[in-house]
Formats: structure tokens, sequence, C-alpha cells
């Protein structure tokens, strides 16, 4: 295991960097997602304008992949519909679980490529992912309301 | 054995002889498991390839060769913990089921509405979940002995949390998170003497200290056999023979019953009226060898040994500006377990570097989340000692924490 192909400069950024992390005002959908094995925990906050992500935020605490993971799905899913956001959802969670090997298809991640290599970490993977899979709760949920 | 040396130690564990990551291998997550020395290895090899049968079923050679084995790893437990009588072991599948026996068998038998139950607020989720299912059903209260500021149950804290409402008493012997040792035997009397029970989870004490359920007065004592480099999943539970007597089975089954008719049954006598089904033979066998090499290396050995790493590691840690040390940061009553937070850094991401300095140490909230909370951190990381480390185990630790910070982009 290469620590350097996962502490990434990028990752170590993201992970020291507050931009993403505060609460949104009157956001209109707030999820928490929890890794309960290790405790990360975080909370995703959406503010929707019928169906793009105006804005979106979280809080919360975890490990330096979960938190960097976090933060670059909110730097990417900001401006997108939600149609956009739930595809790079699926794209992020394939390429975790190798199922998506062909690297064009992975270019829409942009930074969020980064993290690639948290697949061949097993230990890790679900602190990677987490952020994801809040979203695509967060998604769920809004819909049904 | 005279001199004890980690070092020859180690040639009895072959699992310890391999890299990680390219480097030594450094076992430091024994509170989570502890690795078997050929001795156990064998002596479960060997039953399989010469006595396995089904014990106290057949009139064959192989099941007599089976239950022999399996009652003599019943004495071997008993002298182990001094019970007064085989009578008073039961095999479960660890301190996990032990727990939620006595949960089910004595406290949902002994439990009345507005009663109390107290457990401490350090104690593993398996001696916290039975016990709020109990007080849930039965309208009875879950109280709480809190920690003081070095991580320990007070005097005071146990004069005020058990009283005349409490019934049960379910406490570790050993905290898995912090490496306290509680005061026990003040419980166990205080707890008499206003008429409750005393149930101790052994599960982190008996591999590395000397257990005397007879001496502590313990009602109820368990533990776990892979904590102590036996198999997993086998365990035991030891129990008063009058209070094991009056409490209904937990399991129902076979080899547990006296006499089945269409509409009823009774129950075999203790200890196999809390053993239904067939049992772990080999599992047993391997407990009992585990034992035996402790006795063979010596219990008090064990307990010296790991009180130098951990002297030693403490010392070292202390030293270190940003790394913090939970609970007791001296040796008094306390044992071979260290819980640490590094500033700025996340718990998990020091398991995932120390991995890739060969150093397996376990972080996260070690089944205790609501210690966490108390503590007022999402999760530590823990180092835990056993009878195979060094103090070169210790320097490639504490090499591999002084590199933590860098690898995360800070200074030092």
């Amino acid at each position: 295991m290469d620590l350097n192909a996962i502490y990434t400069q990028l990752i170590m950024e993201h992970n020291k960097s507050s931009h993403n992390k505060r609460d949104l005002e009157n956001p209109d959908i707030i999820e928490r997602g929890h890794n309960p094995s290790c405790g990360d925990d975080i909370t995703l906050e959406l503010k929707l304008n019928n169906n793009t992500i105006e804005d979106a935020s979280f809080v919360g605490h975890g490990c330096a992949i979960s938190q960097a993971s976090t933060s670059i799905m909110i730097d990417l899913i900001k401006g997108l519909s939600i149609a956009e956001a739930l595809d790079l959802v699926e794209t992020f969670i394939g390429m975790i679980k190798k199922e998506i090997i062909d690297d064009s298809e992975l270019e829409k991640l942009e930074d969020a490529i980064a993290l690639k290599n948290i697949s061949n970490m097993p230990a890790r993977v679900k602190c990677a992912v987490l952020a994801w899979h809040t979203l695509k709760e967060a998604i769920a949920k809004g819909h049904e309301s | 054995m005279h001199n004890f040396d980690p070092e020859i130690i180690k040639n009895d564990f072959p699992i310890l002889n391999q890299k990680v990551n390219g480097k030594r291998l450094v076992y430091l997550d024994n509170g989570a498991t502890t690795q078997k020395p050929n001795q156990v290895i064998n002596s479960m090899k060997d039953y399989c390839l010469s006595s396995h049968g089904n014990p106290h079923r057949g009139a064959h050679q192989l099941s007599i060769k089976a239950t022999e084995e399996y009652d003599l790893a019943k004495e071997t437990v008993r002298a182990f913990i001094n019970a007064s009588s085989i009578e008073e072991i039961i095999f479960t599948k660890g301190a996990t089921e032990s727990l939620n026996l006595l949960a089910l068998s004595y406290g949902m038998e002994n439990v009345k509405e507005n009663d109390e139950i107290v457990i401490a607020i350090s104690e593993h989720h398996s001696n916290i979940l039975p016990w709020q299912r109990v007080a849930k059903l039965k309208g009875a209260k879950l109280n709480y002995l809190y920690l003081n500021d070095e991580g320990r149950i007070t005097t005071e804290e146990i004069k005020n949390k058990i009283n005349d409402k409490t019934k049960i008493v379910s406490i570790a012997h050993m905290s898995n998170v912090l490496g306290t040792i509680h005061p026990i035997k003040e419980i166990v009397d205080y707890a008499h003497s206003i008429g409750a029970i005393v149930i101790i989870d052994g599960a982190q004490s008996t591999p590395h200290i000397k257990v005397d359920v007879q001496d502590l007065d313990a009602d109820f004592f368990v533990f776990s056999a892979h904590k102590l480099m036996g198999p997993m999943g086998i365990g035991v539970l030891y129990g008063k023979k009058e209070l094991l007597e009056e409490m209904s089975p937990f399991l129902l089954g076979g080899d547990m019953i006296e006499y089945v008719t269409e509409q009823e049954a009774t129950f075999a006598p203790l200890p196999f009226k809390f053993e239904a089904g067939t049992q772990n033979v080999e599992g047993a066998v391997g407990l009992k060898a585990a034992i035996e090499y402790i006795k063979y290396i010596g219990i008090d050995n064990i307990t010296e040994h790991e009180k130098k790493l951990t002297e030693y590691t403490m010392d070292k840690l202390l030293s270190i500006p940003y790394v913090n040390i939970q609970g007791p940061k001296n040796m008094e009553n306390k044992a071979g377990i260290i819980s640490f937070t590094i500033d700025d850094v996340h718990p998990h991401d020091t398991a995932t570097i120390l991995d890739s300095y060969g150093v397996a140490i376990r972080s996260g909230h070690h089944c205790a989340q609501p210690l966490m909370k108390y503590l007022n951190i999402p999760a530590t990381s823990r180092i835990s000692f056993y009878l195979y480390n060094t103090m070169e185990d210790v320097e490639q630790l504490i090499d591999g924490i002084k590199n933590v910070r860098k690898w995360l982009g800070y200074g030092s």
C-alpha cells in the first residue's frame, strides 16, 4: 500500500479546507450519513431550485478520506441537476467498486478521481463512499417529500 | 518457564513472522483478538485427526473420546478461574452470548418494574444492549456508573448509583478502551450489601491478569477464548451454582434435557441445562490448550511484561506534544491497553498510516459508543499488548506515530 497514492495533496487540501463545511440557510434537504463501525458522521445539506442543486454543504466529522470525499463531491454537484448528480454518484461508486474501468467514463468525476486508489484499500472504502451514499439517500427522500 | 522472553515466545506464533506492507509485522490489536500459538493450533488439529465425535451421545469410541476432551477442557477452565465445581462452568459462543444468556435467563426472571440495573459508561456494547432490552421490557431503569477525569470509577460513584432498587450490577473487569481495571471487589462488596448480584465481564481481564472468581465473589463471570490465544466461537459463563440452578434454560434443544414428552420437558442438571445442541468441542480443546499455554508461561509473567511495555509506551507517547492519551496516565490499576488521539488527525487515518508501517492497531469507537460520547470524542486509536510483544514493537509503533501528522500534511 502506497500512502502517497492515498493521502495526496488534493485530499489533504480538501480535508483541511472548510469552504464546504458550514450550515446552509433554510436547506431543502438535510441528510445524515454515518459509518457506525468507525464513527464517520456527516450531515449533508442541500438547497434546491426546482431540479437543480443550487447550494450544498456539510457538517460533522470523520477521517481525512471521508471529509475530503464529501468536500470534493459538494464542489462537483453545485449547479447540477438532480439527475446529473445521481449519475455522478453511480459513476463514483462504480469507480470505487472497480466496475467502471474506462478512464474516459470517469472524467466527469474531475477531482473525485483522486479517490480512485481507495478501491485498493478495502478497510477505507466505506469512508470514501459515505458522502455519495448520503447524497443518494438525500435525493431519494427529497423526491418523496 | 524461568526466564520470560517474548522473543522466544514469538517462535510459538508463526503468524507473527511475516511482513506487512514490506515491514516487520507488529501486532498490537490484542484487545480485539489474540494470535494462536502452535500449541493451540496443533491441539485442535490433533483432536480433529484422532478424537472427533459427537460428545455425550454415542457409545462408540470417538464419541467417548470427544466427551473426555470436552470434560477435560471444562475442568481446565474451572481450575483456571478457580470455580468451585465443574457444574458452574458453561460453554457458550463467547462473552457476548454469555451476557445475553444472563440478561434473558436471569435478568428477565428477576428484574421487576422500577428495579434498577447498573452498568458502567465504559461498557462494551455487549454489556449494554442486553440490559437495555431487559430494562425496556421490564420497565426498569438502566443506571450508569460514570468515570472520573482519570477514567476510573470512584467509591462515591459506586455509592451514588448502587442502591436498594439495584438488582443487577454488570460491569467489565477491565475497560477495552481505556485499560482501566475497575474496583471490582469494592463494587461486589457494596452490591452484595444491598442484595444485588454482580456480573463481571472478564473478556479483557482474563487473558492478562489472574482471575479468581471465588476471591472476587463474582455471582457470574464471562469471557471469550479468542482473546486469550484460543479459538473464536467459544467462551465461558461462570455462575454460582445456586443462581444457575434457579435460572431457566437459555436455548432449548438436544442434550439439555432429562425427559421429554409430547407436551412437557424436564431439564438436564448443570451445566448441561445451558448447553443445548452440539457443542464446539474443537473450540473447547483449543481453549484448554490456550489455558495450558498461559499456565506454562505464567499469568503473572504476562501481567508484568505487559506492564513494562505499557509504561514504556506511555512515557514515549506522553513526550509527544500532539498525542493525547485517554484514561489513566499511570499504571495503577491499568493494564496493557492505551487509547489515544493525535491532534488534527482522525484515528482511522492514524490506523491506515500505522498499517503502512507494519503496525496493526485498532481505531474507531471500540464497540463503546456511549463512552466515546461521554469522553466527547468520535473515536480513538487503541494499542493493546500481549505476551509476544517486544520493545522493538514499541519502537516501530512510536516511529510510525511520529510520522502520522507528516503524511497528513502537517509539519510534525
